[in-house]
């Protein structure tokens, strides 16, 4: 087996007497999705912003791509390859979708502090911001204001700003929340071909989804994680059946 | 040098700081509760010392002249709060400072148009004029002594305002959450005008005081105004507490500055150079205190990280 | 609603055709205040590249007019004394060459902004508007008590200095100068809006969060944004105070910093051309205002109160509709 891209090494975070990230350990190799998953208020987007770099944890470490990574901000992980979506789009609202891409293919390539050549002139971003686009189906919105977007193209739009910097994860925090049923299907079809390309940690609250996609799955519940396993595992684990699942079901 | 000097020095220092907190109080209070950046607060500074030096010379008292002071400045305040401030809530901070500073030019060619250009005289009232003997000889002016008493004596009745009752508890909700405070059914926008025409109140106020060592002119406020803003910058916003240390620490280091600093160059230069490079690094110092406040603490001594 | 281009270019050709009119009859007084306009413009167009592009909303750039009008003071002062700036480790003689000042202006009040934006940009918001005017009146009160420039009287320059192939002295042609600079800049801000820099920064003013997660240092973006902008705004210090031959430390009053943002808020904030339209509307104003009353800026106050209340355009919004994206 390879060395995981990412390795979360017993990470804990509290907020007082909240213990929010509490010793998690889980890891993303190559070629899957593994999905994060845990009823609301388990420590998820906690989890998440100490991976992406927003947060420092108490104790434990996070690896990237064989490097330590713990005391690195969102800025050093995203130019090692870590490539985000949130929960909330977002985006330079009064840009355009296109000038958004541009902006991830502006980080991607890093050379930032030049003040004089045209950017969407740029042949080279141009390409790149472009092919990013014609993935998640936006080109025909290239030009419009990012604000005057639907709220799923929006979150069309994140995917598509993660794909121009070729991470190696994506770390998706909801990427389906809001999207109409056609919608998610489609997401879903196109994350299911992307983790050919880099594997990707999934929060997801839709269950269809997680076990259509999801190599792994791994439960969190009051900030602990009680199982990591395949679908099926997971689906047969009683004890995450009690926690979360069987609510779920029968809420549903 | 003496000690006794050094002393006197100390006790300015004081005075100077507990004026500053009053402005700085009720800026940082304002910041707190309504997320307003009020650079027109140096008006009401200037408010409240034209109202005490008017009214103070029209009836000689320099009790009625506080009064005065007191009530001009909260009365402006609300006033500016009900007609300007009010409709800036929800604006972003550009906004803010420039409608404040447009508040600024109205107040300052106001007055100039109402009292003229030239300084008003505002009298130390008869009681509290000559000097006290202190402890260990120090003849010290008596009204310099009193600003400092009645200035400790706000500042603990201002601790006590927002810590211990029932319309400083409805402060503090509304610094932490503004929807929670008006769930509680308190009148927000009344609330909001009262916050504001107490720091006004406690601007105007320490205006009148001051006043009656400076001279009352237009534009008085603005070097006050920038003062408390290192104050605030120091001690963190939103924070009385805060507000108090940073007031106390940039008075004493601005007075002291200016005292030992030509004294200490002194040692190393002649006399005269020696004043000039003291004085002119000793005007800078509060700056200097501030950037390394920032460079250690950027969100102040006291603020909330 | 007529295109921003037009209307830009309309601006450029009537603050040309002003000073021409009033050289060919002959008012000089007139060129004067079209120069005043011109180089506080620049002052505005500097700013505009922080507050408008890159949304830091500065309340110091004064420091920055100041230290570019005392490079000029000091250096022009030195030079029509006949003594040296400094003698040792090594020799350095003041200047009457208006490029070597410009030069000086331009680094100085650089490395100012670089080091206050350094400390400040640290902070977000009221801190950073705080701390900015602070630092801006730290030279303020240091320039008062420091004697050897003049301290509160500041320096007069008997000479306007020199410019290879033109003579200063006239006023048209120190017009022309200033007119060529302002051209230029606002050709550079135009081109860094444009460029990768500019996308970034104006990314970054509206969402940190997204620039960051991109891999782009917004803490950086905004320093250079910063420096280059305090350098703008320095170069028309130095402008100013070869227009009025004189340097005081008014010049760092925190009211000329909120004079800046006033321009830049009359004509429309996060317009190229903004500054050069507010700048225009103030001096306009004081002139028929100041006719009318001594307290004009009451008025002045009263306008300024009713753009930010009720009109948020500016005059430039007023005329070419909302700001479209550019790309």
């Amino acid at each position: 087996m390879t060395d995981p891209i990412l390795d979360v090494r017993g990470v804990s975070k509290s907020f007082g007497a909240l213990q929010a990230s509490d010793n998690v350990s889980l890891n993303l190799r190559a070629g899957e999705i593994h999905a994060l998953i845990g009823p609301n208020g388990a420590g998820k987007s906690t989890l998440i912003k100490q991976i992406a770099g927003n947060m420092r944890p108490d104790s434990g470490s996070i690896w990237f791509n064989g490097e330590d990574v713990t005391t690195l901000d969102t800025v050093a992980r995203a130019r090692r390859g870590l490539g985000r979506t949130f929960q909330i789009s977002s985006l330079a609202m009064e840009h355009t979708v296109l000038q958004n891409v541009m902006l991830g293919a502006l980080g991607h390539d890093g050379g930032v502090m030049r003040f004089f050549r045209p950017v969407m002139k740029d042949h080279a971003l141009l390409n790149r911001a472009m092919a990013a686009l014609e993935r998640v189906g936006l080109v025909d919105q290239a030009r419009k204001r990012t604000a005057d977007l639907s709220h799923g193209q929006r979150r069309q739009l994140e995917v598509a700003v993660a794909l121009t910097l070729s991470p190696k994860a994506f770390v998706m925090d909801e990427p389906m929340a809001g999207l109409g049923a056609e919608g998610s299907r489609a997401l879903t079809g196109f994350l299911d071909t992307l983790r050919g390309e880099a594997p990707i940690l999934l929060v997801e609250h839709d269950m269809d989804v997680v076990f259509a996609l999801a190599d792994r799955i791994s439960v969190l519940v009051y900030g602990a994680l009680i199982a990591t396993g395949t679908a099926d595992e997971i689906r047969a684990n009683p004890e995450v059946r009690i926690a979360y699942l069987g609510e779920e079901e029968d809420g549903a | 040098m003496s000690i006794l000097l050094l002393i006197e020095q100390v006790l300015n220092g004081l005075q100077f700081g507990l004026m500053l907190f009053l402005m700085a109080a009720g800026l940082t209070l304002i910041f707190g509760v309504m997320g307003i950046i009020n650079l027109a607060h140096g008006s009401l500074y200037m408010v409240g010392a034209f109202a005490a030096a008017g009214v103070a010379g029209a009836t000689g008292s320099f009790a009625l002249g506080l009064v005065a002071a007191l009530a001009a400045a909260a009365m402006a305040g609300a006033i500016v709060e009900i007609t300007v401030i009010r409709r800036l809530y929800t604006r972003d901070h550009l906004d803010q400072v420039l409608a404040t500073f447009a508040l600024i030019l109205i107040f300052s060619e106001g007055t100039r148009w109402l009292f003229g250009s030239f300084p008003l005289f505002l009298d130390v009232p008869a009681a509290l004029s000559g000097a006290v003997t202190l402890p260990g000889g120090i003849e010290y002016p008596l009204y310099r002594l009193a600003i400092i008493v009645i200035g400790l004596a706000v500042a603990a009745g201002l601790f006590w305002l927002i810590a211990r009752t029932r319309i400083g508890i409805r402060i503090r909700a509304g610094e932490s959450d503004r929807e929670m405070i008006a769930a509680l059914g308190v009148d927000i926008s009344r609330l909001y005008t009262l916050v504001f025409a107490l720091g006004a109140a406690l601007a105007g106020f320490s205006g009148a005081l001051v006043g009656a060592i400076q001279s009352v002119q237009v534009g008085m406020g603005e070097p006050v105004l920038i003062l408390a803003f290192v104050v605030i910058v120091i001690g963190g916003i939103g924070s009385i507490r805060g507000a108090f240390v940073g007031a106390i620490l940039v008075g004493l280091t601005d007075t002291l500055g200016r005292f030992l600093l030509p004294v200490l160059f002194g040692f190393v230069m002649d006399p005269s150079a020696a004043t000039s490079v003291g004085s002119a690094l000793a005007s800078m110092l509060i700056y200097i205190l501030m950037a390394a406040v920032l460079l250690f603490r950027p969100t102040g001594l006291y603020g909330r990280a | 609603m007529i295109r921003e281009r037009y209307l830009n270019l309309a601006i450029m050709l009537a603050l040309l055709a002003v000073p021409l009119w009033a050289w060919v009859s002959d008012e000089p007084f007139t060129i004067t205040l079209a120069t005043r306009v011109a180089i506080l413009a620049l002052a505005g167009v500097g700013l505009n590249l922080a507050l408008g592009l890159g949304g830091l909303v500065s309340l110091g750039h004064a420091a920055f007019f100041g230290l570019g009008g005392y490079a000029m003071g000091i250096l022009a002062h030195h030079a029509q004394t006949y003594t040296p700036l400094m003698e040792s480790p090594f020799l350095i003689e003041g200047t009457k060459s208006m490029p070597v000042i410009w030069l000086v202006a331009v680094l100085v009040s650089a490395l100012a902004a670089f080091a206050i934006g350094l400390l400040s940009l640290r902070t977000t918001g009221v801190y950073f508007i705080m701390i900015t005017l602070a630092f801006g009146q730290m030279f303020y009160y240091f320039t008062i008590s420091w004697p050897a420039y003049g301290g509160e009287d500041g320096l007069s320059i008997y000479v306007r200095n020199g410019f290879p192939g033109l003579n200063t002295l006239d006023p048209i042609q120190f017009f022309g100068l200033v007119y060529g600079v302002l051209a230029l800049v606002l050709v550079f801000s135009a081109t860094l809006a444009r460029s990768r820099f500019g996308l970034a920064l104006a990314a970054a003013r509206q969402n940190e969060e997204r620039v960051r997660t991109v891999g782009l240092d917004a803490f950086r973006l905004r320093l250079m944004a910063f420096t280059i902008s305090g350098a703008i705004t320095g170069l028309a210090g130095a402008l100013m105070a070869d227009l009025n031959r004189f340097v005081s430390p008014t010049m760092f009053s925190w009211h000329m910093s909120g004079e800046f943002i006033v321009f830049i808020i009359l004509g429309g904030v996060g317009r190229l051309f903004g500054p050069v339209v507010g700048a225009g509307l103030f001096i306009i104003l004081e002139h028929i205002l100041g006719g009318l009353s001594e307290f004009w800026m009451i008025y002045l106050g009263a306008l300024l109160l009713a753009v930010v209340l009720f009109a948020r355009g500016g005059l430039i919004g007023a005329f070419s509709g909302p700001e479209v994206g550019h790309d």
